[in-house]
């Protein structure tokens, strides 16, 4: 084996991998089926709603993952990631403004239908380019990259650390919430960017495309788990621990701490990007609401009930919580705000570790009472 | 490792003879904190090569002068030169230590999640780029100095233990060890004997030796017996200033030193 596959290899214990490739097996393959082969009156069928609705979920659980990365290994707790998520999310959302063409309701050629209806003329300058996919898919991780980069190597640079670092990163979200929610900034105001037609000539909502953006979102969540790894299985990521653990130590080693922090946090943002990016044609809307502080705090309550510095168990938890939340605000949607505050409150107090910490907790003890058993045996 | 920014002092007047074995250079060194001056026009000289120890009582200045050596505070005045002439006041923590000066705390702070060889091989001199850290992976030949330090700090069997769990002495000397591997010019060490055991005390002071017969050390310690067997050249501060400095018999005998000791 080279080097590079030995290395990608090593990113993963052997039961790691195998948990690893059993769920990329069910999500990429057994849902799809379910929902393509299996007819629609069995039993077994999954329909297109929640096909999408789970492919919305590994979005949250990419997004979960970038906060993991940062809050987990770097101790860099960012309270405003959904800005990076939004920004993404928005990049997307102009290149599909752009694809709908004149059959907009006002049927302009070039401008979309907010624009015609603020009565501009022609189209502000930032939205060149984006008919363009693959510079809106680079834009999708530039814009919140760099955004993350002034903002990083600001903060960074003057060693704000912990709470004073939170609160500054929710302050960042609430200004970008703000702003979006102003027309004249050219994003469509308080209604965002929506009524997409179609995405790389594929009909939105066709459900076959429905499926393939759902796949994309597995594939893309697959890949960035192993950046992740990648990234905190390397010298970077002991690093980065050590700097979580005792910041001013790590100077003393000669490692800069304002540069580690900085390349982290700016990929955790792009990551945050890719995310939102996924995120907008699924659910066929992007508006400055995905800038609500509140939003930003629930990735941190997804991150800490699965377990932080695990990025397995932040993915999981973004699941485990918006699917709780799918299933409560159907059956009783007023409760849904108490149920997240008790849950982070529980898990606080009961479950530090998360639920990766519960499964780990479990194993040891499983363990020990087996050789314990053993011994007994072999005194008997 | 990358060259850091490093400024060199403007051409110093007369008589500013500074000997070409003169490792560390401090002059006037004054820092004060509200209103309180831990150092007072310090000046000291420590020679490549050389195992140097500072006492003196508490509050004394020593944890600053090393502060200050180490760019963690600032001096409101004087010079901190180092090597050739490079001026230590100019440049901050992580350049300091990619020049060559290495320090231990006087409160060990190991990274504690991490195993003690993880904790060495972040220590190990090697490129601290991000990029570098990034892509690198450890070489044998890195992993066998890694190795040989765990044998000179005696960890060889603790070496994949979480650096947290192991007793005070323990990380101490792993602190000393992470020095090691670091391949400094010059090594600070804050107190490396405090809450040792006696044993312990006698095998760092076997250890330092070692160590000093291929570096230079500025040991700052309490523990007077501990300084009389690490025989070496003795400073004592005292309120911020030098108030003597010699072999430890002479330094004994002086009557400023058993004032500042026994005065009060």
């Amino acid at each position: 084996m080279g080097p590079l596959s030995s290395r990608l290899f090593a990113l993963e214990s052997r039961r790691g991998w195998t948990v690893f490739m059993g769920l990329a097996a069910v999500l990429m393959l057994v849902v799809p089926v379910l929902n393509l082969v299996v007819p629609q009156d069995a039993w077994l069928h999954v329909s297109t709603f929640w096909v999408t609705t789970l492919g919305k979920f590994l979005c949250f659980a990419m997004l979960a993952l970038a906060l993991d990365l940062i809050w987990g290994y770097a101790g860099i707790l960012s309270l405003g990631h959904g800005a990076f998520f939004g920004l993404g999310g928005y990049a997307m959302g102009m290149y599909l403004m752009r694809q709908i063409g004149e059959r907009g309701v006002y049927g302009h050629p070039e401008l979309p239908d907010f624009m015609v209806f603020l009565n501009w003329k022609e189209l502000p300058w930032y939205w060149f380019g984006f008919d363009s996919f693959a510079f809106a898919v680079l834009m999708a991780m530039l814009v919140p990259g760099s955004l993350a980069f002034v903002f990083g190597w600001l903060a960074f640079r003057s060693r704000i650390t912990g709470v004073y670092f939170s609160i500054i990163s929710q302050a960042m979200v609430f200004a970008m919430m703000l702003a979006f929610f102003r027309n004249e900034m050219g994003f469509g105001g308080n209604n965002g960017l929506t009524d997409f037609k179609d995405l790389l000539g594929f009909d939105l909502s066709a459900s076959t495309t429905k499926v393939g953006l759902y796949l994309a979102s597995a594939l893309m969540l697959g890949l960035v788990y192993l950046l992740c790894r990648y990234v905190v299985t390397s010298k970077l990521g002991r690093v980065l621990i050590a700097v979580r653990d005792a910041e001013s130590r790590v100077r003393f080693l000669g490692y800069s701490v304002t540069r580690a922090k900085l390349f982290v946090f700016t990929l955790s943002a792009m990551l945050a990007g890719i995310a939102g990016a996924l995120y907008v044609p699924q659910v066929g809307i992007i508006n400055p609401g995905e800038f609500t502080p509140a939003k930003s705090i629930e990735i941190a309550i997804w991150v800490a009930v699965g377990g932080r510095g695990t990025l397995f168990g932040a993915a999981a938890g973004a699941v485990a919580v918006n699917g709780a939340k799918s299933l409560l605000t159907g059956i009783a949607p007023e409760i849904w705000l108490f149920f997240l505050g008790a849950l982070f409150i529980l898990v606080t107090l009961l479950m530090p570790r998360g639920l990766v910490g519960v499964v780990r907790q479990w194993h040891e003890r499983r363990a020990i009472a087996k050789t314990s058993r053993s011994d007994s045996h072999a005194s008997a | 490792m990358h060259p850091p920014d490093t400024t060199v002092a403007p051409d110093l007047p007369e008589p500013h003879h500074i000997a070409p074995e003169t490792l560390l250079y401090l002059d006037g060194v004054s820092v004060s904190f509200d209103g309180f001056r831990a150092l007072n026009s310090l000046s000291l000289i420590i020679d490549r090569g050389e195992m140097r120890a500072i006492i003196g009582p508490n509050g004394a200045g020593k944890t600053t002068m090393m502060d200050v050596v180490t760019g963690r505070t600032r001096p409101d005045q004087g010079e901190v030169l180092f090597a050739d002439r490079i001026d230590l006041t100019a440049l901050n923590e992580t350049e300091i230590a990619n020049l060559g000066i290495g320090r231990k705390f006087q409160k060990p702070t190991v990274f504690e999640n991490l195993t003690v060889f993880e904790n060495l091989s972040l220590a190990l001199r090697a490129d601290r780029r991000i990029l570098f850290t990034l892509f690198s992976g450890i070489s044998p030949e890195q992993t066998g100095r890694i190795e040989q330090a765990l044998e000179t700090i005696r960890l060889t069997a603790q070496r994949d233990r979480a650096a947290g769990a192991l007793s005070h002495g323990q990380k101490q000397w792993l602190e000393i060890g992470m020095l090691l591997v670091q391949e400094p010019d010059l090594m600070l060490l804050d107190e490396p004997v405090a809450g040792m055991t006696d044993a312990e005390t006698e095998q760092t002071v076997e250890l330092l030796h070692e160590i000093s017969n291929t570096h230079s050390l500025v040991v700052v310690e309490h523990d007077m017996n501990f300084v009389r067997d690490l025989d070496c050249r003795v400073t004592v501060l005292d309120e911020g200033q030098v108030i003597a400095e010699g072999p430890m018999d002479a330094i004994q005998s002086d009557p400023r030193v058993i004032e500042v000791y026994l005065g009060r």
